[in-house]
């Protein structure tokens, strides 16, 4: 089953689940615990810190285990404003965060007197330096928030500029590296990054575990109280079968990198494209690799987000499952509908085009035989909605018994 | 295998039609129409259509069944061709049939289009009607009966339609769900306007268009008192018109464009002849002159008339080709407050033969 949803979440990685069985067969592993049990249980938990760390050029101590990025984004944004005097919650944040960013500085807002400033993006979905350094308020400004790569159009951002113009205002750079952590990769202390959110199954671990990644020195708030772990910024029992998934993840995903695996997979994407654009010549890519991207791409590697015009991307995307293939359109809301991208809005395409756009992403486990059998369930689909594409917008055809 | 497009809303009756459509052999492939944005505190447990707890329970009896389920969001057609025509109509002094509209642009047509286009041989639903050798019948069960809404199918429409619940009454539906173990065989009807889900259409429309005081008079021009909106009264209306008389009064008709609300007696109300508009039969053939018994709104009861074909009358603003014929009924005995906007249904037994949209009315 050629499976090209990488960006919603990875294939779970068999170093992983190896990692995890062993926990999860121990009778009690509370990580907590004073017992030998406990005290295995609370190995692989700091094992796994080390390999996190290790991913991301941080300190095992800067780690701090979350339930997911939701929950890293939402502590580093949340923490980072209470830690600060009412007057001086001021925010910045590129206007194509994740929303796990967007809405938790919304909630700053208001519920927490916060005020906050949207960094506009270029065509391709590039933070605008100059914009974003015309919004800081040096003193004021609490927090600023770049995401290292966009999970919905791959482009990635300038985050060392970024990080010298946040520090330049006396404020902290909250980079989310959910995506681009495994590859292309961020460097926490070479980038200037302060908090830094990922989650284990865009890796290849396990859903449920993440971390927010905390430079020693920073004053964050606790948004979940109760026994103090994680240096009291975030209580609760740590699920060591899940963090130790996470840090197998984490670890493979670095000796990808290592090995070349970036170049290998714009190789497949590369190719993945070269196919859509033989069957679809009208098509269009969003964001990164876009027209001119002849610099290193900081970009994801694996990711393509492309528009078929006139082919709405649910029945695209219906079209595609029914082969098999599974890939995905712009976010989906909670009644599971597929809604019009803040992304691509933000990037100024309009809300039809966003409807008609599609994201591919590749990943650790992607073959040939994943994108030859994509290319060829999209040539079928194609096939299928051709003739509604052709006959003119939303024209249903009716017969006279259905004259309005 | 015949591949089976089934909307679900959530509901008991579009989970069965589901099941039936898998028991039946069908390649079944389940789809919710998201219909609106609906803000959270309007949205009421197990009211309306359009829910969250809705797509939930669709998606929770798809997996039930195993068959492949989808969200398509259909809020933007669902706003303009059933929202927006909805208010459009009461504010023209009308009183609309949202249902039948949303099953003509939305539900069944527009998703009957869209199913094909995917490579679908059928779509199923779960009204309670049926389909027999392309003709459009009434439900088995009389009380459910939902063909009143589905008049404007043609031949084109009914070939691609199935309607699994067409012989089976309710009872029937919540038993096979129960024994299918559907999480839906409980839940409480739906009988509101899902868009209004508290059921207040006066104050939606309040809301929609602001005040728009005017006066209350009788058929003789006198003013008897007044009004915050001519959109909140219907024909037939006796409640809310502070009009204080040593007999009840009735409204006759709505005059948006004089902000006026003629009232009158009961027996004013009495409505001997009908004139429908954008007339469609299920044959495709237009509707023939003779007699048929017709319905005039969605659970009232049908009386015998005689059918006149006019003249054709006028197309939709900007959808040429719209027409149809204009028709005229004679109704065999009166039949009290005839709304302008509603559905007339015609029938023969249980056949439907076609209907349209009552322009305008008339005493015997």
């Amino acid at each position: 089953m050629p499976y090209l949803d990488y960006a919603a979440s990875a294939p779970l990685r068999a170093g992983a689940l190896a990692a995890m069985l062993p926990l999860l067969e121990r009778p009690a592993a509370n990580p907590s615990s004073q017992h030998g049990q406990g005290r295995a249980a609370r190995a692989a938990v700091e094992t796994a810190r080390e390999q996190v760390a290790a991913l991301v050029g941080a300190a095992p101590a800067e780690v701090v285990f979350t339930s997911g990025g939701t929950e890293a984004d939402n502590l580093a944004v949340k923490g980072a404003v209470l830690a600060r005097p009412a007057r001086d919650r001021h925010l910045v944040c590129s206007a194509i965060e994740h929303h796990a960013v967007l809405d938790a500085a919304a909630w700053a807002e208001a519920d927490a007197g916060a005020r906050v400033d949207l960094a506009p993006v270029d065509g391709l979905g590039r933070v605008d330096l100059s914009r974003l350094a015309a919004l800081l308020q040096p003193g004021r400004t609490a927090l600023v928030a770049v995401m290292a790569a966009n999970n919905e159009v791959g482009t990635g951002q300038p985050v060392a500029a970024v990080a010298d113009l946040a520090h330049g205002a006396g404020a902290l750079l909250l980079c989310d590296a959910v995506q681009a952590a495994g590859l292309p990769g961020v460097d926490m202390a070479g980038d200037g990054i302060d908090l830094l959110a990922l989650a284990a199954h865009k890796l290849g671990g396990p859903t449920g575990v993440g971390a927010l990644v905390v430079r020693s020195g920073t004053s964050l708030r606790p948004l979940l109280h109760g026994g103090g772990q994680e240096r009291g910024l975030r209580s609760g029992t740590l699920p060591a079968a899940a963090i130790a998934g996470f840090g197998a993840a984490a670890e493979a995903a670095l000796a990808e990198r290592r090995t070349g695996a970036a170049p290998a997979l714009t190789a497949l994407r590369s190719g993945l494209l070269a196919g859509l654009r033989a069957v679809a010549p009208d098509l269009e890519v969003n964001g990164h690799p876009g027209p001119g991207a002849g610099a290193p791409d900081p970009g994801l590697p694996g990711l393509l987000s492309v528009r078929f015009p006139g082919r709405r991307a649910e029945d695209l995307l219906l079209l595609l499952d029914r082969h098999g293939v599974a890939c995905s359109a712009g976010s989906a809301c909670a009644s599971g509908a597929v809604t019009p991208s803040h992304v691509l809005v933000a990037m100024g395409r309009g809300p039809a085009e966003a409807r008609e756009t599609v994201r591919l992403s590749l990943g650790h486990a992607s073959t040939q035989a994943d994108v030859d059998a994509a290319l060829a369930a999209v040539a079928q689909a194609l096939q299928v909605l051709a003739p509604q594409a052709s006959s003119g917008p939303q024209t249903a055809p009716v017969s006279q018994g259905v004259p309005r | 295998m015949t591949q089976v497009l089934v909307a679900m809303s959530g509901g008991v009756d579009s989970s069965v039609a589901a099941a039936l459509a898998v028991e039946a052999g069908w390649d079944v492939t389940g789809v919710h129409l998201k219909l609106a944005d609906t803000p959270a505190h309007l949205q009421v447990q197990g009211k309306g259509c359009c829910t969250l707890a809705d797509a939930d329970d669709a998606r929770r009896v798809a997996s039930t069944l195993g068959i492949p389920f989808y969200v398509w969001d259909m809020t933007e057609e669902f706003q303009r061709a059933v929202v927006d025509d909805f208010a459009a109509e009461y504010a023209g002094g009308r009183t609309p049939n949202p249902c039948a509209r949303c099953n003509e642009r939305v539900k069944v047509v527009g998703l009957l289009a869209r199913a094909r286009a995917l490579g679908f041989d059928a779509l199923a639903t779960g009204h309670y009607a049926r389909v027999e050798g392309g003709r459009l019948y009434r439900g088995a069960d009389a009380a459910k009966d939902q063909s009143y809404v589905l008049y404007m199918l043609g031949p084109a429409e009914l070939e691609r339609l199935r309607l699994p619940l067409g012989r089976l009454t309710k009872p029937e539906v919540r038993a096979t769900a129960a024994r299918l173990g559907l999480r839906t065989a409980a839940k409480p009807e739906s009988y509101d306007v899902c868009f209004v889900p508290d059921g207040d259409t006066a104050g939606w429309l309040e809301r929609r268009f602001g005040p728009r005081p005017g006066q209350v008079v009788d058929a003789a021009g006198r003013v008897l008192g007044h009004h915050r909106g001519a959109y909140r009264y219907t024909v037939g209306q006796r409640r809310g018109l502070g009009v204080a008389a040593p007999t009840p009064r009735y409204v006759l008709r709505v005059e948006p464009a004089a902000g006026r609300v003629v009232v009158g007696e009961r027996a004013e109300l009495a409505t001997g002849t009908v004139e429908l508009e954008q007339t469609t039969a299920t044959d495709g053939r237009g509707l023939r002159p003779g007699r048929a018994k017709v319905r005039l709104r969605a659970h009232g009861a049908e009386v015998g008339c005689r059918v006149v074909p006019l003249a054709p009358g006028p197309e939709r603003p900007g959808s040429p080709g719209t027409g149809g014929v204009r028709v005229r009924l004679d109704l065999d005995e009166p039949v009290d407050a005839v709304a302008p906007g509603q559905a007339g249904v015609l029938y023969d037994g249980d056949l439907v033969l076609g209907g349209g949209t009552v322009a305008s009315t008339g005493s015997l």
